[in-house]
């Protein structure tokens, strides 16, 4: 079957307004769905998850989250590491002051006081526009910072701000093994992801963009440019702040500030816009690239039996990460998710072009 | 109170070594609407040349070699990177000046070694008390802070000048106002931003000297980018006497900050209180301080 929407009526407003409208995209979405969720366990090693897809995953959630904000509503923030940061510690002070909590109550507890902390950081975006915007919400990223390894109360205690995360049960079930761990990030990026493909295309959504795209005429139409802003702020935090917590809790398992530093906020960053901006197929794009590259380019010498000091191999690393990052944004500006657009067009004339 | 003037006068010096770097910043967004991250490893390449030539042969020249390497890479930058970017969005010119940030990071310690190199200037380092007669024990001043601020003051002298009585710096100021505009009345556009990426490089070799003979020539002279960010909003992007301003308020805020806040709240504050102070001024005014006025058109 070619990839056509021909013959595909639509007879019903609900299929009118279906999230995948052309059936070649629903098969293939059951198809990814079904692999990831059947396939990849079967077949995948346990470095394999825990190396690449636990992060990737809990990556793309992330990314999902700031691409709500820097994508749909063009606010840039260069604080999301600082507000996984927030995410982590809230979830890990729950766990820890509150025994018996359930875990899911715990992740759910902690996005919702990134929110609260998010909207804080976002009221600045109601005056400041664009560049301005992005390098004040690094004072967010400094200020968390600071604020998780100075202020101990927030670490229990603990020296230089490294907590560990206690052992977690959803329903008295605990997941140990990283299948276990795969299947639980997975279930909650899917929920995710498509709660937020149903959000952007909703009135919320239409009033970001609306803002995005330009934002004085957005509020002469009667767009409320707070409500829009602020509403973004807390979306994306609140999806940051559970991706955050997962990072702590189920990729890293004992974590410290450093591991949220503003280095991780670039990182999420450049996903979104290597990704795609203004696209949740973009944000899993862009984490797939940021996670896998990185362990490639780490593995090449050895494949070609180079030998290269470790130090050598480091400049190297940054060297080519550094020229591809500037070929994929001179090659594709709009990012990966524009190449599968692209490439969607061509295959509904694929073979017959005539 | 003379405990005070200390801090204040040490502050103003910090904060002008702030500016020099700030102002390498202002200068590219001026001419190129690029908010370019990548000046704080450009600081530190200048250095790690500047530093490594200095060891064969004598300072003058290595200063002329580093000046061209610089003015190569402008060269290099133009040509691989903004050339293909012409007419993209900021976020994304800003993205790829974080891959330039990466490949120098990654090609200047691989060509000049990642040891900690030293920069001898020949300034004189021992720490000058002065007006002794005024204040009970004197104040205490670094003399090499003083020749920083003279250098620097003599950069930004030259600067003025440069942008606003030379054919090259009207060009500069054209290009910085309206790219079409000004390449339709004939101003090439490709070398403007060459000549700029190299004034800015200058810039940073000028400032990489200064820090590398406080600190060692080292990796972490990148981060000077980050306390340089703070200034420049503050300051507002598109203004040379804004840098100098705001890397001042920046310094001394930071100082007073450090030695009277610090203590109540448990130190090492300096990483974010740049930031908030900086944020602190963009709500009264949001293009800072002597940045430019925009004018929204629907």
């Amino acid at each position: 079957m070619f990839y056509r929407e021909n013959g595909q009526f639509k007879t019903r407003y609900a299929a009118d307004q279906a999230l995948f409208p052309i059936a070649q995209d629903r098969v293939f979405i059951v198809l990814l769905l079904l692999v990831a969720f059947v396939g990849i366990p079967l077949l995948a090693d346990e470095y394999l998850f825990r190396a690449i897809l636990i992060p990737f995953l809990i990556l793309s959630l992330a990314a999902v989250g700031l691409n709500i904000l820097v994508g749909y509503c063009g606010q840039i923030s260069l604080g999301t590491g600082g507000f996984m940061m927030v995410g982590a510690y809230a979830a890990y002070n729950l766990a820890v002051r509150v025994p018996g909590l359930n875990i899911l109550v715990v992740f759910i507890l902690a996005g919702l006081i990134t929110t609260v902390v998010g909207m804080i950081f976002g009221i600045p975006s109601l005056r400041i526009k664009g560049l301005y915007l992005a390098v004040a919400t690094l004072a967010a990223q400094f200020f968390l910072d600071w604020l998780f390894s100075r202020v101990t109360w927030f670490t229990n205690d603990s020296p230089s701000g490294s907590v560990s995360a206690p052992t977690v049960e959803v329903f008295g079930f605990r997941w140990d093994s990283p299948v276990e761990k795969y299947f639980f990030v997975l279930s909650v990026v899917v929920l995710f992801a498509l709660i937020a493909r149903n959000l952007v295309r909703s009135h919320i959504g239409r009033s970001w963009m609306a803002t995005r795209d330009m934002d004085v005429a957005a509020e002469i139409i009667g767009i409320r440019p707070v409500y829009a802003k602020l509403s973004a702020f807390a979306v994306s935090s609140f999806i940051v702040g559970i991706a955050g917590a997962l990072w702590g809790f189920v990729h890293l398992g004992s974590w410290e500030p450093l591991a949220f530093d503003v280095n991780r906020s670039f990182s999420m960053l450049f996903m979104v816009i290597i990704g795609g901006l203004g696209s949740i197929l973009g944000s899993f794009l862009g984490a797939a690239f940021i996670v896998i590259l990185p362990l490639l380019l780490n593995q090449v010498p050895h494949w070609l039996g180079l030998p290269i000091s470790t130090a050598t191999a480091a400049h190297f690393e940054a060297i080519i990460f550094g020229a591809l990052i500037i070929f994929f944004l001179i090659v594709e500006p709009h990012g990966l998710a524009r190449l599968w657009a692209i490439a969607k067009e061509k295959l509904r004339l694929w073979p017959f072009p005539h | 109170m003379g405990a005070f003037i200390e801090v204040v006068l040490g502050g103003l010096m910090a904060g002008v070594l702030y500016s020099l770097v700030a102002l390498g910043f202002v200068l590219i967004y001026k001419a190129s609407g690029v908010f370019n991250f990548a000046q704080g490893a450009m600081v530190l390449l200048a250095a790690l040349a500047f530093a490594r030539f200095s060891e064969v042969m004598p300072m003058p020249v290595a200063f002329v070699f580093a000046t061209l390497l610089m003015v190569g890479a402008a060269f290099a930058i133009e040509r691989l990177v903004l050339r293909h970017l012409v007419n993209q969005e900021g976020i994304i010119l800003f993205l790829a000046t974080f891959g330039i940030t990466y490949f120098i990071e990654g090609l200047g310690p691989q060509l000049f070694g990642d040891n900690i190199y030293r920069i001898d200037l020949g300034m004189p380092k021992e720490p000058k008390i002065i007006l002794e007669s005024m204040f009970d024990g004197g104040i205490l001043i670094n003399l090499e802070d003083f020749i920083a601020a003279g250098v620097a003051a003599l950069l930004v002298t030259f600067l003025a000048i440069f942008f606003q009585k030379t054919a090259t710096g009207q060009a500069l100021r054209a290009v910085a106002d309206d790219h079409q505009a000004a390449q339709s009345v004939g101003i090439p556009l490709n070398r403007i931003w060459v000549i700029v990426w190299s004034v800015s490089g200058f810039v940073a070799l000028v400032a990489g000297m200064i820090w590398g003979s406080k600190l060692g020539v080292q990796f972490a002279l990148v981060l000077i980018a980050l306390k340089a960010i703070p200034v420049v909003i503050l300051g507002g992007f598109t203004s040379v006497p804004g840098a100098i301003v705001g890397g001042l308020i920046i310094g001394v805020g930071e100082k007073i900050a450090e030695v009277y806040l610090g203590p109540i709240i448990g130190g090492g504050i300096e990483n974010w209180f740049a930031y908030v102070l900086a944020l602190a001024f963009l709500m009264f005014r949001p293009e800072g301080l002597f940045g430019e006025r925009h004018i929204d058109r629907v």
